[in-house]
């Protein structure tokens, strides 16, 4: 093959789109002919220096961050992924905040039905003919009674001192659990204070604190593994007293 | 740049673009030789490029694909409509031999500087090409899928493009040494 027609061969040769066996008889050529080689290192420094030369003009960062801008808040697949990690912990957050809140509507809704029951339980005993079993104002007298009637003891308070009296006491039931419900008197206002074991279930959820439900003045706490309800239409100040001699001595 | 075919669109506008950025700015200021008017034209490729992104065929070539855009709506513009010469050419796959000279010791004292004045002053059609099998190191498949012109005109074309850019380097060198 003469040199002119290597010599067309040789562009196809540099830029990579000549078939391997040509490319061979290329070189091959080129290896043994002077001015071919000539010819093709003279190409090569063109090319070069045109890719050199071609890399000449920077986008400016306005531009950049432009662009970056727009391609990113572009809706689709990438910004379904994005919405998607926003979504999720959304999501969650509302779920627990469901939970949560249907927790504590569980709680709240157990604390009312204990609540209702124990000032019913409080106005039927007062209104009873025999309200108490043990009728006596000591507490020597009537903590011992409780004995075997109740599965567990409890301490009551010294009174002297206070305007408290103790009426008596008698077994209650709530949720089939036996306890001692004993009945206070301050200022001409009856008191009622309601000791059980502290179990599973319903009873557990229940939170401590005064509160004032259904116009009796409440208030509820756990020590030593037994919860203690005190109900009465006294003032709140007297139901706090009469809770805090009580938490003395239990 | 390829993604499997049964996932299109796999991979993100974002991903396939934005990596280009940088080398379709520099093409376009080749072509529009005017700063704004490459930006604009930058501008304009990446938003019609984001609403046709949908059409693009995953596993075909994002490249070239997105660089047809641009050039497409350089031609349209005024500047493009000015600069786009029609060149005869069609058919002619003819590759040029060069003539036997020596050009090495020209080439070797061509520097940047005078490469980048004889692109500029090179016909669009040969610039652009040029820079997309030189800088943008596009397969001849490539170009041809770009500029939308058969395998033979884009061998055709380049060499023609080639050996006006020598013939123009030469044409300054033999200027600057009679003084001109």
């Amino acid at each position: 093959m003469a040199c002119e027609e290597w010599r067309k061969q040789v562009d196809l040769y540099l830029d990579g789109e000549l078939a391997s066996s040509e490319a061979g008889a290329l070189s091959a050529h080129v290896r043994e002919c002077s001015a071919c080689a000539g010819e093709m290192l003279e190409r090569v420094q063109l090319k070069r220096s045109v890719q050199m030369a071609g890399k000449r003009y920077s986008p400016s960062s306005e531009l950049r961050s432009k662009i970056t801008k727009q391609v990113s808040a572009r809706p689709g697949a990438r910004n379904v992924r994005k919405w998607r990690l926003v979504l999720v912990p959304v999501l969650a957050m509302l779920i627990a905040a469901l939970l949560l809140s249907a927790y504590f509507e569980r709680e709240r809704a157990a604390q009312r039905r204990v609540y209702s029951e124990l000032a019913d339980l409080h106005v039927a005993t007062l209104a009873s003919s025999t309200p108490v079993d043990v009728l006596s104002t000591d507490r020597h007298t009537v903590k011992p009674w409780f004995q075997g009637k109740i599965p567990f003891t409890f301490n009551l308070p010294e009174l002297a001192g206070s305007n408290f009296t103790l009426l008596g006491g008698r077994v209650f039931y709530l949720e089939q659990t036996p306890g001692a419900h004993l009945i206070y008197q301050v200022r001409k206002h009856e008191i009622s204070v309601f000791i059980l074991p502290e179990r599973a279930g319903e009873m557990q959820q229940l939170s401590s604190g005064a509160v004032d439900a259904l116009s009796f003045q409440m208030d509820s706490w756990t020590k030593n593994g037994l919860r203690y309800f005190v109900v009465g239409d006294a003032s709140a100040d007297d139901i706090r007293a009469l809770s805090k001699l009580l938490q003395d001595a239990g | 740049m390829r993604v499997p075919e049964h996932q299109p669109n796999a991979a993100s506008f974002e991903d396939l673009a934005l990596p280009l950025f940088d080398q379709l700015y520099n093409f376009a200021q080749w072509l529009t030789q005017d700063r704004t008017e490459a930006e604009d034209l930058v501008q304009e490729t990446f938003t019609k490029a984001l609403r046709g992104f949908s059409s693009f065929r995953a596993g075909t070539n994002f490249r070239a694909w997105i660089y047809r855009i641009l050039r497409n709506s350089f031609l349209s513009s005024r500047t493009g409509l000015k600069t786009m010469v029609a060149l005869d050419e069609e058919g002619s796959i003819e590759l040029e031999a060069d003539s036997p000279t020596p050009e090495i010791r020209l080439i070797e004292q061509a520097n940047r500087e005078m490469v980048q004045q004889a692109l500029e002053r090179l016909p669009v059609p040969f610039r652009e090409i040029l820079l997309l099998c030189e800088v943008e190191e596009m397969s001849y498949q490539e170009i041809s899928e770009t500029l939308s012109i058969p395998m033979g005109t884009v061998m055709s074309r380049l060499s023609r493009a080639r050996k006006a850019l020598r013939g123009d380097l030469l044409a300054r060198r033999e200027g600057a040494r009679h003084g001109m």
